[in-house]
């Protein structure tokens, strides 16, 4: 990894502090991570260091309590509502653990969603959904509800949703948490899959054998960064 | 990459094809759960439907009483001769001749003094029966002037009225109501014919169109039976005493006038002239033996009670819409809070608080307008079957259902605010963890 590449997410000694009535939590403790462009970043660490509250931040879910996050080009650390609910629509994909599909919606009602809050309808935003779906695997059940489908066919789903706004950075959250090992290892292909067309990702996970398909691997303890590898 | 690529893109949530796609939106979400939006809605229909029936009930009411009115003609004033009440009816006495009521001098006095009354009707009213070959009717006999059906605005069916000449000449010719006609006629035409009333026979010349009573009085609305003839050949044939049987005994009564129009030229002094004449009558009046009545006053209470009654209907509309709206809100609270997730899952995929707020806001109109539309439909239903199972008069005019549609949509908007801007409100991280 000599050569330059562009970084497309720097945290500068970001912190994120919770108050429970006059208790203090510093969930996050300074945080200076830099993601380039094209990594596939798995982030672990034990239950309750933070990797949520991490990725929520850059995911721009959260603001940061202080320091900075530099997406792109931009300083999104405080930036306003309506700014966020943009960049995550326009430059963020996510996936999460429990799938998160609209339950009412349809398989292409739901991988249409995000284009729908960029203002693209009718013809233009199927056809993206149906080839959404089809890169997946699902072409063949756009007109199925959530609960018709397995676990691993609603995570591609998901993953379809996440990849329909061509979002410059993947953010998933325990992706193959609520599956079993082969709807799992599934899914994970399809990551690498997206990895090798160029995607950037950013993965919460338990699993040991995930951190070793990804590049890079960051470990979280108590809300600091207790090491940050690149594998070969 | 500069600001600009992240600054906010104004994506308008009301383009056509992104609202129609919030609607159709909308409607799924409702018909998930049909029931319970369907018990949600129904405070709105009951309010809409009775606002909308009542108000073609009252609507009909009052334009029946208001059409009655009229009929007496807004500018006329009617005096009525009344039997004092002090007068002894109990007498035994044969020779006994209770005399009262409105005289001939009244009627020139009036006119004598009044400058702005342009025609006096007098009438003499005596209840008689009537024959024709083998078939009688009881009826009043109307002893009045030419120009009675005129100042009554009432048409004749067929025939014509007596004409002045018939009434200088005191011809015995008569003007049957539309109910009597048949009465005395039920196979002929009665134009052309004779009927008796005592020893005299008078011609039919005409039949008065449907007559509807003196509002107020124990006949209202019935069609009266009436035989009119000129008030001289009345004068003439009856003489000025009437013969009354009352409760088995005979009664003498001298009456010169039962009843007679004063029409007012000017509207606006119709009330003022009213005080002049019951003044006049005063002071030649011993007893209060006459009456006065003024259309134009009962047209004006009728009126006002029709606004009594708007406020009323206005009232209960106010407070049935006003619980159907606390009941949607009830359930769109219930609904943000059921939905929070999803909620949570549109703001991670780029949905701004407008656009939450749009979502919810349109769904409670939906509710809301579903919920007026089932209620003007069945509110225009209620008084059609209403008029088709009763003789009762009603009449939607297009202002009701527009108005109780347009309130219940505001009232969706109105109770959807607060639930849409709590939904809006919520943290994302928050709403995703929401079970
Ligand atoms: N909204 C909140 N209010 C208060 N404390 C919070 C909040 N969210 C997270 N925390 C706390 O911050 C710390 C980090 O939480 P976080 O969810 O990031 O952990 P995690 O690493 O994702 O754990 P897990 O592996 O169990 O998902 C925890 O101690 C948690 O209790
Ligand atoms: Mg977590």
């Amino acid at each position: 990894m000599t050569v330059a590449v562009a970084s497309i997410a720097r945290l500068e000694q970001v912190t994120k502090t919770y108050y429970m009535g006059s208790e203090k939590l510093d969930a996050l403790g300074g945080i200076d991570i830099d993601i380039l462009e094209g990594e596939y970043v798995a982030i672990m660490g034990p239950s309750g260091c933070g990797k949520s509250t991490l990725l929520n931040i850059l995911g721009c879910l959260d603001r940061p309590t202080s320091g900075h996050y530099i997406l792109g080009d931009v300083d999104v650390s405080q930036m306003e509502d309506d700014s966020l609910s943009e960049v995550r629509g326009s430059k963020l994909g996510f996936i999460f653990q429990s799938y998160n599909l609209i339950q009412q919606l349809t398989v292409i009602e739901n991988i249409e969603v995000p284009l729908y809050y960029q203002g693209i309808a009718g013809e233009a935003s199927r056809d993206i959904a149906v080839e959404m779906a089809k890169r997946v695997g699902l072409g063949d059940r756009l007109d199925h509800k959530p609960f018709e489908l397995s676990g691993g066919q609603q995570q591609r789903v998901g993953i379809a949703r996440s990849l329909v706004n061509d979002p410059i950075v993947l953010l998933a959250d325990e992706p193959t948490g609520n599956l079993d090992s082969r709807s799992g290892a599934e899914i994970l292909d399809l990551f690498n899959e997206l990895h090798g067309q160029g995607k950037t990702i950013l993965m919460v996970t338990h699993d040991d054998d995930i951190c070793n398909q990804s590049q890079r691997v960051i470990r979280l303890r108590d809300g600091l960064v207790e090491s940050d590898i690149r594998n070969g | 990459m500069d600001n600009r690529v992240l600054a906010t893109k104004n994506v308008n949530p009301f383009t056509p094809a992104r609202l129609r796609r919030t609607i159709i939106l909308g409607f799924k979400s409702l018909w998930l759960h049909r029931l319970r939006s369907l018990l949600t809605v129904l405070g709105i229909v009951f309010g809409v439907c009775s606002v909308i029936a009542m108000l073609a009930v009252g609507e009909g009411a009052s334009y029946e009483a208001q059409e009655q009115i009229r009929r007496l003609g807004s500018n006329n004033i009617i005096l009525h001769s009344v039997k004092p009440p002090d007068t002894d009816s109990n007498s035994t006495e044969q020779t006994y001749v209770i005399e009262y009521g409105l005289t001939y001098k009244d009627l020139e006095r009036i006119r004598g003094t009044i400058p702005g009354v342009t025609v006096v009707v007098p009438n003499r009213i005596m209840r008689k029966r009537i024959w024709r070959a083998t078939y009688r009717a009881d009826a009043d006999i109307v002893g009045t002037v030419p120009w009675f059906p005129e100042m009554k605005k009432l048409r004749l069916a067929e025939g014509r009225f007596f004409s002045d000449l018939e009434s200088y000449e005191k011809t015995n010719v008569c003007v049957l109501s539309a109910s009597l006609a048949p009465k005395l006629f039920p196979l002929k035409k009665p134009i052309g014919q004779k009927v008796r009333v005592g020893s005299n026979y008078y011609q039919v010349i005409g039949v008065i169109d449907v007559e509807t009573g003196r509002p107020g009085s124990s006949d209202e609305g019935s069609r009266l039976d009436r035989l009119y003839i000129p008030l001289t050949t009345a004068r003439a044939r009856f003489g000025e005493i009437l013969r009354k049987r009352s409760s088995g005994s005979f009664e003498n009564e001298k009456v010169q006038l039962h009843e007679a129009i004063v029409q007012v030229h000017n509207q606006q002094e119709v009330e003022e002239i009213a005080l002049i004449i019951e003044g006049i009558l005063q002071r030649h009046h011993k007893k209060r033996d006459f009456e006065l009545e003024v259309p134009l006053e009962l047209l004006r209470s009728a009126e006002a009670t029709a606004r009594t009654f708007n406020i009323l209907l206005g009232s209960i509309a106010a407070i049935s819409l006003l619980v159907g709206g606390i009941g949607i809100m009830n359930i769109m609270l219930a609904s943000v809070t059921e939905r929070t997730r999803e909620i949570g899952i549109r703001r991670a995929l780029g949905a701004k608080r407008r656009d939450i707020i749009t979502q919810f806001l349109i769904e409670t109109v939906l509710l809301s307008a579903t919920g007026g539309a089932l209620g003007v439909i069945i509110g225009i239903m209620i008084p059609i079957g209403i008029g088709a199972m009763t003789d009762m008069k009603t009449i939607v005019t297009p202002e009701g259902p527009i108005l109780a549609f347009s309130i219940s949509a505001v009232v969706g908007i109105i109770f959807g605010i607060y639930p849409a801007i709590r939904a809006a409100n919520m943290d994302p991280v928050e709403a995703l963890r929401h079970e």
